[in-house]
């Protein structure tokens, strides 16, 4: 048992340390999006955004979060309290969990897996859990119906980011996160999959609850659907995964679609650059978009949410995986063949 | 090997636990998330096995959509009222039934090859070699290839099940208005974009 210990201590010391440099970056992150998408949403109608809280209002997200801390944490009384309780803390867990494969510069992983997307895909698929627990734990209407509302989006839009994936995946021919950023080294997936790319655009949208599509916490039918019994810290958890999962939302658009690492240009002052800046830079990027769809289109309605996921995206990304995988096959342009 | 050792016997006992609480809680929402416990943690003794690409379908297929379907409908369920302590009796001869026929089979399978797990031919023809491939690419180019008539036939029957609960679910109601959003798209000439002068109006 000594000897146990021996061995794998300083293995496991240096993998907690890893990931300590994967969590901590990752908060930082969270709380800069956050900023980010409050003072986004604030320009674009005309607002001055948090602004009192620090310079330029920089800490005003810190101090939210400070006094969720010092909140009381109130558990329904008819409510399932360990379930209640273990649904923030899932919901965080997983969204940190996923960000274990995402490679931010070339080498630079926690776990270079072979099947990465195939994870990343797998640990997304399971946030659904904590929301539908959170619905049903809370015994009260509005977070019932926006767990049911959220497991259904997110069942139907996972189909198409499937699908979405899997036309990448033709043109890459291996499933290693790091492997289809480096496929990308000659044209960026965007440029060839187009229609693919806005497709899995919108389908992250809908896959995070992000507006347009945040039928789950509309707050003009639900009061704040499955987080409504939730306050202080298990409230945080939920604000916390939700933005965590937007963040690798982006950073998976990055690295399918953007290139990842990889400078726009391959010359020398720009390609000095340090790969994970440019990582940095385009999943940033690619939130701003996410935020300004925020700021100006207006909610859909349930029923044209469903249309959108079943009628129109499943049969679009069906016939790309078909059209994509002709081309590939008739000009032989298909990787391993 | 023994940090595998120490991992396998933490996923398969919480495996058997979490299995045996699927069974023994009364409440039927913690029943399935025991199930999806017990899911999660199969796919990670298929991890151990080094089948990746198999715990990572098993993980997106059955917990990711099957079991959110079996917590769906278990949610609905009024299970306060349909709890009833008395009749989990009635269920053990059937369950012993069950397991006698497993017992069976396994006592006939072990009999049959005495243990010597080596005498074992079952497939028609040998795999080919797949040293240097991927788990992905390895079940692909036989599932691809040589399965391809299994491959198929699974597909149709999942096929004609999906079809079949369609048309059984499926009900047509009178006198209900739907949106028929190409229509809606398609009309001509009774919306008009208008630049609206300040302080002027328009005609309507």
């Amino acid at each position: 048992m000594i000897n146990l210990a021996q061995t794998y201590f300083i293995e496991v010391m240096t993998i907690i340390l890893y990931c300590l440099l994967i969590f901590v970056p990752l908060l930082l992150g969270v709380v800069m999006a956050l900023y980010a998408d409050r003072k986004i949403w604030a320009a674009v109608q005309k607002r001055r955004g948090p602004n009192v809280v620090g310079p330029y209002g920089l800490f005003q997200v810190p101090a939210d979060g400070l006094k969720f801390i010092f909140k009381e944490i109130i558990l329904p009384d008819g409510s399932d309290k360990t379930v209640f309780l273990i649904a923030p803390i899932i919901t965080l867990a997983l969204s940190i969990a996923a960000w274990a494969v995402v490679p931010v510069q070339a080498g630079v992983v926690l776990a270079n897996i072979n099947v990465g997307i195939l994870y990343i895909f797998a640990i997304s698929s399971l946030g659904v859990y904590g929301i539908l627990m959170a619905g049903w734990s809370s015994n009260s209407k509005y977070p019932f119906f926006g767990a049911l509302r959220s497991a259904a989006q997110m069942v139907s839009y996972e189909v198409s980011i499937g699908f979405v994936i899997i036309t990448v995946l033709l043109c890459v021919g291996s499933l290693n996160l790091t492997e289809i950023v480096m496929a990308q080294k000659t044209m960026w997936f965007f440029i060839p999959l187009f229609p693919m790319f806005i497709v899995f655009f919108i389908s992250a949208l809908a896959e995070t609850n992000r507006p347009p599509f945040d039928l789950p916490e509309a707050e003009s039918e639900l009061v704040a659907g499955y987080q409504t019994e939730y306050s202080g810290m298990p409230f945080v958890l939920f604000m916390f995964g939700e933005y965590i999962n937007i963040l690798l939302m982006c950073a998976m658009t990055t690295i399918l679609f953007l290139g990842g690492w990889l400078p726009p240009i391959d010359i020398y002052p720009i390609n000095a650059v340090p790969g994970f800046v440019w990582f940095l830079l385009k999943v940033t990027f690619v939130f701003y978009l996410f935020a300004m769809v925020k700021a100006f289109v207006p909610r859909y309605r349930y029923d044209q949410l469903m249309r959108l996921g079943w009628k129109v995206f499943l049969p679009l990304s069906l016939f790309a995986v078909v059209a994509t995988s002709s081309i590939l096959f008739f000009f032989n342009l298909a990787p391993g063949m | 090997m023994t940090a595998q050792l120490l991992t396998f016997y933490l996923f398969s006992g919480v495996i058997l636990i979490s299995s045996l609480m699927v069974i023994s809680t009364k409440n039927p929402v913690h029943s399935v998330l025991f199930l999806i416990l017990s899911f999660l943690n199969a796919a990670g003794l298929f991890v151990i096995l080094h089948a990746e690409f198999l715990a990572m379908i098993l993980i997106i297929v059955y917990v990711g959509a099957v079991a959110v379907l079996f917590l769906f409908v278990v949610m609905m369920l009024d299970f306060k009222t349909s709890i009833n302590k008395d009749n989990i009796l009635q269920y053990i001869p059937i369950g012993i039934l069950i397991g006698v026929v497993f017992i069976a089979e396994l006592i006939i399978v072990l009999i049959n090859t005495k243990f010597d797990l080596s005498n074992i031919q079952v497939l028609p023809n040998p795999l080919s070699d797949f040293t240097g491939k991927s788990n992905t690419e390895a079940i692909g180019s036989v599932l691809y290839t040589d399965y391809i008539l299994y491959f198929q036939l699974s597909g149709v029957i999942l096929l004609v099940a999906m079809i079949g609960s369609i048309v059984l679910t499926l009900r047509e109601r009178e006198g209900v208005k739907r949106q028929v959003v190409s229509e809606q798209l398609q009309r001509q000439g009774k919306i008009n974009l208008v630049d609206v002068k300040s302080g002027k109006g328009v005609d309507i």
